[in-house]
């Protein structure tokens, strides 16, 4: 398990390095950092300022290294349009962010996964049907698109809810709902189609030949083999509501993370941007790192690295 | 008969078991194996699953480097893999695969793929390559109208056909066999078994013959060489060892072969685990199965010694023999 | 190759399948009418797309001359989205065919040479799934600005893991014990056995991973040109469309539905067309 562990961390940490890099490889590539990060209309005093301080007149692999000392220190620079660290507005739009994003994943779990469950043990009705067609509609439809047609529906014609901003708790319907709506139809055909192939394993023919109550069989057999994949597409589920919040965020002026780095790249902050950059890829490892030691709880087997077989 | 290929102390060995941090155990496949294959014989190997004998003819074939040791192919010292003069030399030997199946590839018709090796070593072209692959079809019993099939097409002799055929293409002097018909229906091995016989007498090619089965073996083969867990046990004429076998482990495998009337009478049934290279025993490695096995034989390993005109690797023999000698 | 995979293909379509076949034969139409619209988008529509007409804004959808309306400069809603029709899906399929060759070069790349190759390589994909594709692409843009071209390079990192991943296994289970290892044999040079013998097996099944990947990139650019980061005006996509559209949602919602229904039909349409051939082509494909 420690050994697991240790390899797992190691990973972590050389995935985050390699964003860091990413991140320094494309600014050095887009040209000067020092008008880039200041602006085209820096005077020529705070460029060289600048220069002095990250060091850009040393040879590059100094230069790396300062910047990766500047990092560990949570120094990602001054936003060029706020004149404050860019660590603190990112810092000051995370909660924000987090109150639609933790919603929208708890109703995909708590409506996805049962209706998935259901769908499998009642397969060919017409709720199974349903739930089918519902994951049709969660992997074709844009989240910008379902945004729009729900505000066109609940907020221009029936005029029920807000269209935009952050007032009150009726303000986070419609971005909750459209970050959830897709995710809950993937997540119910996912659970589904886990659930129907472990109920085809022999092992769930010999606990109901052994004659076991079909709940039980359901619950204490079937349910927690079908809990791997799930939990695999949970990490997934994580990547793709960060990128949805870019866009649910910006469509309802939902003062987040999303809107901030759409905010940011349209006028070119970099150092914000490159601040999000790295938030986000330290919180993708970091639920990853989640969902890998929910597979060592979840599956014996894994525990022990190689012992697999 | 001048020596074609020598192998002198071959060791090949493998890692298994790689741990997170790096520990890794080695498997002796091949474990110190002299050898020659002289030119224009058929030299048989054999031996249980898991004795190194397929390896052993990968490594003959320059297909690996060995871990220790050397191969000589006519006096020179074979390349290293997957280099030009590597390549070059892969038109002199051949590899005839078990399974026909996978060793083609199934979306090339059967003239394309006996052809490929002509236009590998650029040895013909155009009409010249057509001529060529359609005498190829007829030496190795094909129809000219299956050229233009695939493999999914034909059954499992005439697909060893084709394996063969694109073997025979460039002309090589070296042909590996490996359990070349033991994937096949029983009536189909016999066919198969008389067509490498027949291409080996009318072209005088050196083949080594790798099989488990001792009927084929004996069949085919003019000499024989006995392989347990890496090592040669027994080395001899094939009717030397067929007719009278001095290791026990041949004695048992040539007892195992059934005769007509004689039954199971006389059987050597072998006790114990079967070979594993990755636990082998100390000592002579066939000693825990040995019914003549004493403290001896578990402490030192014996040497492949000549006993009457053959090798044999056994120090009880050389115990009895040697008042008789 | 690594264990961080793409979840697996979406196969629910495949039961509709068996119930209405004609739903495919639906969505092949769907897609030729795209392509037939690509090509001949010059003759097929009726204004320039920046053909402006100040006394006709925002005219509502069915008026004469305008069967879907015009925009909040009056200019043809239907001739735009005929445009962005071209535009979408020939960044959409160069995006799909560089993201094909370049995991699929990686891929065999790995197979060939192992160790470090294929750390490299495993190292990249488990960087590209530590971030979520927009926000690569959002911060790429930032530093670089936005251009058409760079659009279609950004795009076409979408998914080439998948590729590598597929190109990877399959030459590498080809050369451990098969055609490959016996062409090998024969003395054949690595690029023949790649190009002839192991890139024709796997075709099949990397053609099936472009079905899924190309829906996958439109998504991608429409939800950038959306957000006002991909394609610039004059210049104009799907996405772009609705997210113009989207300031006049009140009085000329055509403006953004127009564009919105062909987004889905065509990304739904790939879909069914994937999971059909995917069962037709390639039953060992997931």
């Amino acid at each position: 398990m420690l050994k697991f562990t240790l390899a797992k961390l190691a990973r972590a940490l050389l995935t985050i390095l390699l964003v860091m890099s990413f991140a320094f490889i494309v600014l050095r590539l887009s040209g000067d950092p020092a008008q880039i990060m200041l602006g085209p209309d820096a005077p020529q005093d705070a460029v060289d300022a600048f220069r002095a301080r990250w060091g850009l007149d040393d040879p590059l692999w100094q230069q790396y290294l300062a910047y990766l000392k500047q990092i560990m220190t949570f120094d990602f620079g001054i936003s060029m349009r706020d004149q404050s660290p860019a660590i603190d507005l990112v810092l000051d739009r995370i909660p924000a962010t987090l109150a639609l994003t933790i919603p929208a994943l708890l109703l995909k779990i708590a409506i996805g996964i049962p209706a998935g469950i259901y769908a499998a043990l009642h397969r060919e009705s017409i709720a199974d049907r349903g739930v089918i067609m519902f994951a049709i509609f969660g992997f074709t439809i844009p989240s910008f698109v379902l945004g729009l047609v729900l505000v066109l529906i609940f907020a221009v014609t029936l005029g029920w809810l807000p269209a935009g901003g952050q007032d009150g708790w009726e303000y986070a319907i419609l971005p909750i709902a459209t970050m959830s709506i897709g995710g809950i139809g993937i997540f119910a055909r996912f659970t589904r189609s886990a659930m129907i192939e472990v109920l085809g394993q022999p092992y769930i023919r010999t606990a109901m030949a052994k004659g076991l109550p079909w709940r039980e069989v359901v619950w204490k057999h079937a349910l927690p083999n079908a809990a791997v994949p799930i939990v695999t597409l949970l990490g997934f589920m994580v990547g793709a509501l960060i990128a949805g919040a870019v866009v649910v965020e910006s469509i309802f002026s939902w003062p987040g993370i999303g809107r901030l780095i759409v905010v940011s790249v349209a006028n070119r902050d970099l150092a914000v941007v490159q601040c999000i950059l790295l938030v986000i890829a330290a919180s993708m490892v970091m639920a990853n790192l989640l969902v890998d030691f929910a597979y060592g709880v979840l599956d014996p087997r894994l525990r022990h690295g190689h012992a697999a077989h | 008969m001048s020596a074609l290929l020598q192998a002198k102390g071959l060791i090949q060995q493998y890692s298994t078991a790689k741990t997170f941090l790096g520990k890794t155990s080695t498997m002796r496949a091949v474990d110190g194996i002299n050898l020659t294959v002289r030119e224009g014989e058929i030299l048989g190997i054999v031996g249980e699953s898991g004795s190194g004998k397929s390896t052993l003819g990968r490594l003959l074939l320059g297909l690996e480097s060995p871990f220790k040791g050397k191969i000589l192919y006519r006096g020179h010292p074979m390349p290293e893999p997957r280099t030009a003069a590597w390549r070059k030399l892969r038109a002199e030997m051949q590899l005839i695969f078990q399974d026909p199946l996978s060793a083609l590839d199934r979306r090339l018709t059967v003239s394309a793929q006996i052809g490929e090796p002509l236009e590998i070593h650029g040895l013909a072209a155009g009409s010249e390559r057509a001529e060529r692959v359609a005498e190829l079809i007829a030496k190795v019993g094909l129809r000219q109208d299956q050229a233009g099939s695939y493999p999914h097409e034909l059954s499992g002799g005439q697909r060893q056909r084709v394996v063969i055929a694109r073997a025979l293409a460039s002309n090589p002097r070296f042909l590996v066999c490996d359990e070349p018909v033991s994937a096949l229906d029983v009536s189909i091995q016999a066919q198969v078994v008389n067509l490498l016989r027949d291409l080996q007498d009318r072209e005088g090619l050196t083949m080594v013959f790798i099989s488990h089965d001792l009927k084929v073996v004996r069949n085919i083969c003019d000499r024989v060489a006995v392989m347990y867990l890496g090592r040669i046990v027994e080395e001899a004429s094939s009717d030397a060892l067929f007719s009278d076998p001095r290791h026990p482990y041949t004695r048992a495998l040539v007892s195992s072969v059934p005769k007509i009337g004689a039954g199971l009478h006389g059987r050597i049934i072998l006790q114990g685990e079967p070979p594993n290279p990755a636990a082998r025993p100390s000592g002579c490695a066939f000693h825990p199965r040995c019914r003549f096995a004493d403290a001896d034989c578990a402490a030192t390993i014996p040497e492949l010694e000549r006993h009457d005109g053959r090798l044999a690797a056994c120090r009880k023999l050389r115990h009895t023999l040697r008042p008789a000698a | 190759m690594s264990d961080t995979a793409t979840i697996p293909a979406p196969r629910f379509i495949s039961r509709i399948r068996l119930k209405a076949p004609f739903l495919v034969m639906l969505a092949i139409s769907w897609l030729g009418l795209m392509i037939f619209v690509a090509i001949f988008v010059d003759l097929l529509r009726p204004y320039d797309i920046t053909a402006m007409d100040l006394g006709a804004r925002l005219v509502s959808v069915g008026a004469p001359g305008h069967p879907l309306g015009t925009d909040e400069l009056g200019r043809d809603v239907f001739s735009r989205l005929l445009q962005s029709i071209r535009v979408s899906l020939v960044i959409a399929f160069c995006a799909t065919i560089i993201s094909a060759l370049f995991g699929t070069t990686l891929g065999f790349l790995a197979a060939q040479f192992r160790g470090w190759v294929e750390h490299l390589v495993v190292a990249l994909a488990d960087f590209q799934a530590a971030l979520p594709f927009m926000i690569m692409s959002l911060a790429v843009l930032a530093f670089f600005g936005t251009s058409i071209w760079l659009l279609v390079c950004l795009m076409g990192f979408y998914g080439w893991e998948r590729y590598a991943r597929i190109a990877r296994g399959l030459a590498i289970s080809a050369s451990a014990q098969g055609y490959a290892a016996a062409v090998v044999q024969l003395g054949a040079r690595p690029s023949r056995v790649y190009l002839r013998h192991i890139l024709p097996n796997v075709a099949s099944t990397l053609i099936v991973s472009m079905t899924l990947t190309f829906p996958e990139i439109i998504l991608m650019e429409s939800g950038l040109s959306f957000l006002g980061l991909g394609v610039q005006p004059p210049e104009s996509s799907l996405g772009n469309m609705v997210g113009f559209g989207r300031e006049y949602l009140t009085r000329a919602p055509w403006i953004m539905l127009a564009p919105s229904l062909v987004i889905v039909l065509t990304t739904l349409s790939i879909s069914l067309l994937g999971d059909w051939l995917r069962d037709r082509l390639d039953p060992t494909t997931r």
